[in-house]
């Protein structure tokens, strides 16, 4: 039985800057519960647009994404910044870590700003968290002294702190080298396994997209396989 | 909870920019230590300049003014009724200074719940001799008790006591300068002669510095009896009656009441003393406009590092809004930092603004003019503190105000795709 997590309905996006081109052209799909998706497609096709789109990031759109069985359409800002805080885990390519705090904070910080748990509870989840990432013993270190690997099994510990019903990754193994790639693969697969937990990832590795379960294709800003 | 890790994030911000938060509190300690320095020092010299008039002026002055009569004769006549009246030299006749029936107007003084107490006063011209010198000068026949009581008249006599001028016969209390001029001191003995010619030795018994160096170069004090036997005048004759009242605010109601009950000319002390009124306000307008002037100064700073703090931390603020901040969580943490400051800079401010004021407190300011003043005047008006505090709090916010708007604006896409 599939529960579908995140639907895209007919979405499309244009730029207008400095021509007009349609970057998106009714774009439909939907990701059920479970599944660990690749989306792929030739550089500038549209797959960061739609992510960002997916994400309630970017509004400017026409058509719908739902997420969880609700529509995102009308939401307001307040509104769409809880969402992708308690459903949405996001794993960027350039990590994106805050610097000025510990490895253990930054994983925290959304799970704080949720506020269903105390924070002794948060911090604990966060410890288990990195410990899943293989990063508890990093947790006292400030974000800035971690390598680019680190950084990103940081990022992907942040991710899953909230629990989300979809972790999107922007290729999030682009930056890293063949050995961490497969490390941060092997963690994607692990927590679909392991958590049943749902994952759409932009990639322009072969390989990973191969491995995970489900490809999905864009070509000129649609949706070809 | 929710405002509690906005805090968090606020101090760890605060913390990551040490240097330039200190530097942006700096600047709001400054412009606060200055603004309540400068205006405790400015109002501290009102008060006091202020203190040199209204401590020894009457509220109210009750005197006969010598003034020709307003209706006179050709105006009485018929045949001239309607037109215009040309009259050169008009004079006064009878010189009578002394107030009339003085006895009424001191029981209805005495009698008026408004009125603290009076003076009374007579003014003469006299001519003063020291052997060979002569010099013009003002002899006041005083009531010492009710001067010391209501005009401060101690504060001012810098040798001698003053009530020895009621209590030795025939004793005068000479302005310092004058007394300095004549060679004369204490236990000497001088020569006074009235308008009328009559000649007395007066015994120096003190000498009295005012700060106004005009008035002390001329000025003599004797009792009431003295100066009546010098004019050779009976006990009744008193020229000048000088009211204190219990609101200096109600002096002019109380002057044109009076003049319209007696006889008498009266003056109140807000006419009289007009222009000083007009300085202190200058000189508290002028510290109000340069405080508020560095406390904006030191809005800028402010402004300027919170934008460039923006700046350095957009990624910082496009991963919160992208892990579920929103935009008005971005704007309470900047703002929150921007208060911080302020109100770090704030009380730093007012410590250094109250150690500065004690500093100028205990410097040592003497002039001959001000006998009974040694180190600068100073005040310490909680006002002068709750205004820097409160005008601090004010510019700091609104400094912090646009940059947290543009920081709660920020596009986390942009960013992210700008990487
Ligand atoms: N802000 C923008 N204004 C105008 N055009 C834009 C803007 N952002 C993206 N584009 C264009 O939209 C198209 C899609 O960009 P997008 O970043 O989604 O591609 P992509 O599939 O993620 O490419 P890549 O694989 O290289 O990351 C590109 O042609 C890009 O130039
Ligand atoms: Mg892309």
């Amino acid at each position: 039985m599939s529960i579908p997590v995140l639907q895209a309905n007919n979405i499309s996006k244009q730029f207008h800057d400095p021509v007009t081109i349609d970057v998106l052209k009714g774009v439909s799909f939907t990701i059920n519960r479970g599944e660990f998706v690749s989306l792929v497609g030739r550089s500038g096709c549209g797959k960061s647009t739609l992510l960002y789109v997916l994400s309630t990031m970017d509004t400017d759109y026409s058509g719908d994404v739902v997420i969880d069985g609700r529509s995102m359409r009308g939401l307001s800002e307040v509104q769409l910044a809880a969402v992708r805080n308690k459903k949405i885990g996001f794993v960027f390519q350039f990590h994106y870590l805050l610097n000025d705090f510990s490895v253990l904070k930054n994983v925290m910080l959304p799970g704080l700003k949720l506020g269903e748990y105390s924070d002794r509870e948060v911090r604990e989840r966060a410890m288990y968290k990195l410990d899943i990432l293989g990063m508890a013993d990093k947790a006292a270190k400030r974000a800035s002294q971690l390598s680019g690997g680190e950084k990103q099994r940081v990022a992907i510990a942040r991710a899953l702190i909230n629990d989300p019903l979809i972790i999107m990754g922007d290729e999030p193994t682009g930056n890293l080298d063949k050995r961490n790639a497969d490390a941060v693969f092997e963690i994607f697969s692990g927590l679909m396994r392991d958590f049943q937990q749902t994952l759409l990832i932009v990639t322009h590795d072969q390989d990973f997209a191969r491995r995970s379960g489900r490809i999905i294709e864009m070509g000129e800003g649609q949706v070809v396989v | 909870m929710k405002g509690k890790i906005l805090v968090d994030i606020a101090t760890t911000l605060l913390r990551a920019r040490l240097r330039q938060t200190i530097v942006a509190a700096v600047g709001v300690t400054f412009g606060v230590a200055m603004f309540v320095t400068l205006l405790g020092f400015m109002n501290g010299l009102n008060d006091m300049l202020d203190g040199l008039i209204t401590n020894r002026t009457a509220h109210v002055r009750l005197y006969n003014e010598i003034e020709p009569n307003p209706a006179q004769p050709v105006a009485l006549a018929a045949e001239h009724r309607g037109a215009y009246h040309f009259i050169n030299s008009v004079k006064p006749v009878n010189g009578r200074k002394e107030i009339y029936s003085v006895a009424k107007v001191i029981e209805a003084v005495t009698a008026d719940p408004d009125v603290l107490g009076y003076a009374p006063k007579i003014t003469a011209p006299v001519i003063i001799t020291d052997g060979p010198v002569e010099l013009t000068g003002m002899m006041y026949g005083v009531d010492v008790d009710a001067e010391l009581q209501l005009y401060r008249f101690a504060d001012y006599v810098v040798a001698g006591n003053p009530r020895d001028v009621k209590i030795v016969p025939n004793s005068v209390i000479l302005g310092k300068p004058l007394a300095e001029k004549l060679f004369v001191n204490i236990g000497d003995v001088v020569s006074i002669a009235t308008a009328q010619g009559e000649q007395f030795p007066l015994k120096v018994v003190g000498l009295y510095q005012s700060g106004l160096a005009d008035l002390d170069r001329t000025l003599c004090y004797a009792s009431l009896a003295t100066v009546q036997k010098l004019l050779g005048q009976n006990a009744s004759y008193i020229t000048d009656l000088n009211i204190k009242l219990h609101d200096i605010n109600k002096a002019p109601g109380k002057a044109a009441w009076y003049a319209s009950l007696f006889r008498v000319t009266a003056e109140d002390i807000q006419t009289a003393n007009a222009q000083f009124e007009t300085g202190s306000s200058v000189r508290s307008l002028i510290s109000y406009a340069v405080g508020i002037t560095l406390l904006i100064v030191a809005g800028f700073g402010i402004y300027n590092i919170l934008n460039m703090m923006i700046y350095e931390k957009m990624d910082a603020i496009a991963i919160l809004k992208a892990t579920g901040f929103s935009g008005s969580d971005v704007k309470s943490i900047f703002l929150l930092i921007s208060i911080t400051i302020g109100i770090a800079g704030c009380v730093g401010g007012l410590v250094a603004g109250l150690l500065l004021s004690w500093g100028i407190d205990n410097l040592p300011f003497e002039t001959a003019a001000l006998p009974t003043i040694t180190t600068f005047p100073v005040s310490y008006n909680p006002a002068y503190y709750a205004i820097a505090m409160a005008f601090s709090i004010v510019t700091t916010y609104a400094a912090g105000w646009l940059p947290a708007r543009k920081a709660s604006r920020v596009d986390p896409v942009v960013i992210i795709r700008g990487k």
